[in-house]
């Protein structure tokens, strides 16, 4: 039977059908008429206290279910609040959706009140966006905005709808089929180049496989396992892909990059053939792109085609999903192998665990002096069995976080790698928790990046999203402060947050939070005791920590990966 | 060094905007643009000359690009070009019958004849345009304005690999 509906009554509508089943955003004029049928919907809507909450709200949910996220926001302000979200998920291929209202089509080029281009304005960080200019297309434009969203290299998509168009009323007709003759990714990867790579794989006598976050988005996790094991390959997981593999396997050498463990970077830097897998040879990574892993031959799979070649010559180039390469890659190596054990390549495996023992990460928690982070780090992965979703912001406990926490499973790490979004973990851990209601959410958080979104804590509290929120005050804009220290001389610029400002404690509880603070080692273990027992309410746990702390190793920007920095004395 | 891309899109609202944004994002210099209806209403076809020794990544971004059909980088020994222009230059009395047997050889078709000035309209291949307006500066160019290159391949087999390459 033929329905009528207003826009807006579509644009939910649509949404139920693309079954979602939260959306997190901020009303506000001309997203108004969408705010009411939403009243009557299925759909939980989580209210944010700022838009660049609601996207990163979104953009963690999609992190930790792999489902596509959803944002709202009205016109003008609300949608220009909206970009470094966008960006953000762009930077990470996020999987995100977000529906902004406009000024009414007659009004648009008119800098009517709340106007604001938003089309243009977030054509460069979406990969696809929509002004929607008849009322009859919602359906589609909707479905095709989520298919875009979470085919092919995932990432965000923007649909901008006028008011008048959402007060417009059609007859309510299922999307039609998705119909985008120039948008068709690659899934499997071609044979001959598959059968090249694993010939390939085979000969090498120092391989590596780099991981990147692809394998996470890709749910080919288990498929890497397999693989690695079958090939007897050792594996680095990027930032981005941290928990592709776990970490307690043999075969797993931990974070390359700037930050990373000394074997990481190592092994990739004397390999003879990389093995890239939904990774794109970030700079973070690479460092000097001239000198990096000269004597490496590489495979890059990749289901974006403009990241092979984009950076670093691939000497067999596989265009299409990293799941289902890795399963073309793991059956051609079987009839390869056929019954055979791989390359034992013990040079390369005893040279790996060398500098393991040589170099491992390693910190020093004096049981009188001040907090160190990695020590914090550490016992909440023995409380809670590292079976937790850990959420970063972004500086130096971001660091630590990803060297020292143990990840033993896919999307259980949350962060903002690309963009470097300080303010990410606060929403980005709720969006988690909102989505994996039965897991522990704990975000590892810097005092500056906390400043920039606590008040997303109120939502929490509000909401009933009890995630937990360490705070780690090191009383300044600690990963600054150490560029400052090593290569300014220690003259510290405008990275002071000085000792006690805010007051945390108060301020959790101020935003209907417990609040909780350790001041001393000895105080660090009892106090996340107390955090992990509290489930009714989300917990914010100071813990006053070492300013003069610093992350290593190092790759100084720019430097060559030859000379990793393992500590101050390096530099000197 | 120039090349020569043809690119089919859909022929949404937005699309040139789309491209132009990808092109200045990813520092890419354009040469020029042009763009058009083609035999199908619901495509438009691009030629877009670019700078540069690599054609690799501009042809990839195009593809990504959502809108972006199909990517062909034309070589330019089986391929038509065609650009047409209006120059206006000067013409003293004393020098017009000179100025118009030069016009002459080019097929150059007189548009406006002013006071002290001639108007013409030339089209051709892009390398033909550039003598005429190499002869013209003899006389002083006062005015300039090129439409841009349109090319289209020859009835032969010329895509090139890249042209088959798909995006996510
Ligand atoms: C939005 C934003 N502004 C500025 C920066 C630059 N920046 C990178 S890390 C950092 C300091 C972060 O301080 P804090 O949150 O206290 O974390 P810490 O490094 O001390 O662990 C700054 C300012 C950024 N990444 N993001």
């Amino acid at each position: 039977m033929a329905e009528t509906l207003t826009g807006a009554q579509a644009l939910i509508r649509a949404l139920e059908h693309a079954e979602v089943d939260v959306v997190f955003g901020v009303p506000g004029g001309a997203i108004l008429p969408a705010y009411d049928p939403i009243l009557d919907s299925p759909i939980r809507h989580v209210l944010a206290r700022h838009e660049q909450g609601a996207g990163h709200m979104a953009s963690g949910y999609a992190h930790a279910t792999g489902k596509v996220g959803v944002c709202v926001a009205t016109s003008g302000p609300g949608a220009t609040n909206l970009i470094t979200p966008l960006q953000d998920a762009y930077m990470d291929s996020v999987p995100v959706v977000a529906i902004t209202g406009q000024v009414a089509t007659r009004a648009i080029g008119m800098d009517a009140f709340q106007e604001a281009h938003t089309w243009g304005i977030s054509m460069p960080c979406t990969k696809h966006n929509y002004l929607v200019t008849r009322v009859d297309e919602l359906p589609d434009v909707i479905a095709e905005a989520f298919h875009l969203a979470a085919t092919g290299r995932p990432g965000p998509v923007l649909v901008d709808i006028p008011k008048d168009i959402l007060n417009a009323t059609m007859t309510w007709h299922r999307p039609g089929e998705i119909d985008l003759p120039g948008y068709k990714p690659s899934v499997k990867g071609h044979p001959k180049q598959v059968k090249a790579a694993v010939e390939m794989i085979h000969r090498s006598q120092r391989p590596v496989l780099y991981a990147g976050g692809g394998i996470i988005k890709a749910e080919a996790s288990e498929a890497l396992r397999h693989f690695a094991e079958q090939a007897n390959v050792p594996v680095v997981t990027t930032l981005m892909a941290r928990g592709a593999i776990p970490d307690s396997h043999p075969l797993a050498l931990g974070m390359p990059g700037m930050h990373g463990n000394y074997t990481a970077i190592t092994a990739m830097q004397r390999s003879d053939l990389l093995i890239t897998i939904g990774a794109r040879f970030d700079d973070r990574v690479t460092g000097d792109v001239a000198t990096f892993a000269p004597d490496a031959k590489v495979i890059h799979v990749d289901v974006d085609p403009a990241e092979i070649g984009k950076v670093r010559e691939a000497n067999v180039p596989i265009v299409g999903d990293a799941r289902t390469v890795l399963e073309q890659l793991i059956e051609t190596m079987s009839s390869l192998l056929d019954g055979a054990e791989p390359p034992e390549r013990e040079p390369w495996f005893s040279q790996l665990a060398a500098w393991q023992e040589e170099h491992p990460l390693t910190y020093h928690q004096d049981p009188d002096g001040p907090i160190q982070q990695q020590y914090v780090i550490e016992q909440l992965h023995r409380l809670t069995r590292g079976d937790a979703i850990v959420v970063a912001g972004v500086g130096q406990h971001q660091m630590w976080a990803s060297q020292f926490w143990g990840f033993e499973r896919p999307r259980t790490w949350i962060n903002s790698g690309g963009l470097g979004t300080m303010g990410y973990a606060v929403p980005a851990a709720i969006g988690a928790k909102v989505g994996m209601p039965d897991e522990t959410v704990f975000a590892i958080d810097g005092d500056g990046c906390f400043q920039m979104t606590s008040q997303e804590l109120i939502t929490a509290a509000i909401d009933g999203i009890p995630v937990k929120i360490a705070v780690m005050n090191n009383t300044s804009l600690g990963m600054v402060r150490q560029w400052q220290k090593l290569f300014y001389g220690e003259r510290y610029s405008a990275v002071d947050l000085t000792d006690h400002t805010p007051d945390y404690v108060k301020l959790a509880e101020a935003m209907g939070c417990v609040g909780l603070r350790a001041e001393t080692p000895a105080e660090v273990v009892p106090t996340l005791e107390k955090a992990l027992a509290i489930n009714d309410r989300p917990v914010v746990v100071e813990f006053k920590c070492d300013p003069e702390a610093m992350v290593f190793p190092m790759i100084p920007a720019g430097g060559s990966n030859d000379h990793v920095v393992l500590g101050p004395e390096d530099l000197a | 060094m120039k090349h020569v891309i043809s690119v089919t899109v859909e022929n949404k609202p937005g699309v040139l905007a789309r491209i132009s944004s990808m092109f200045a994002r990813r520092g890419f210099n354009i040469h020029s643009l042009t763009v058009g209806p083609t035999e199908d209403p619901r495509l438009s076809r691009m030629t877009v000359v670019v700078d540069g020794p690599e054609m690799e990544q501009i042809v990839k971004q195009l593809y990504k690009l959502v809108h972006t059909v199909k990517v062909t980088e034309l070589d330019p020994t089986e391929t038509v070009e065609r650009e047409i222009m209006l120059v206006r230059v000067n013409a003293e009395a004393s020098r017009r019958g000179e100025l118009l047997d030069a016009a002459n050889l080019f097929s150059a078709k007189v548009v406006d004849v002013g006071a002290s000035t001639v108007t013409f309209e030339v089209a051709g291949e892009p390398s033909a345009l550039n003598d005429f307006l190499e002869l013209m500066r003899t006389y002083g160019i006062t005015s300039l304005v090129k439409s841009g290159r349109i090319a289209m391949a020859k009835d032969l087999k010329t895509t090139t690999k890249r042209s088959r390459l798909r995006t996510a």
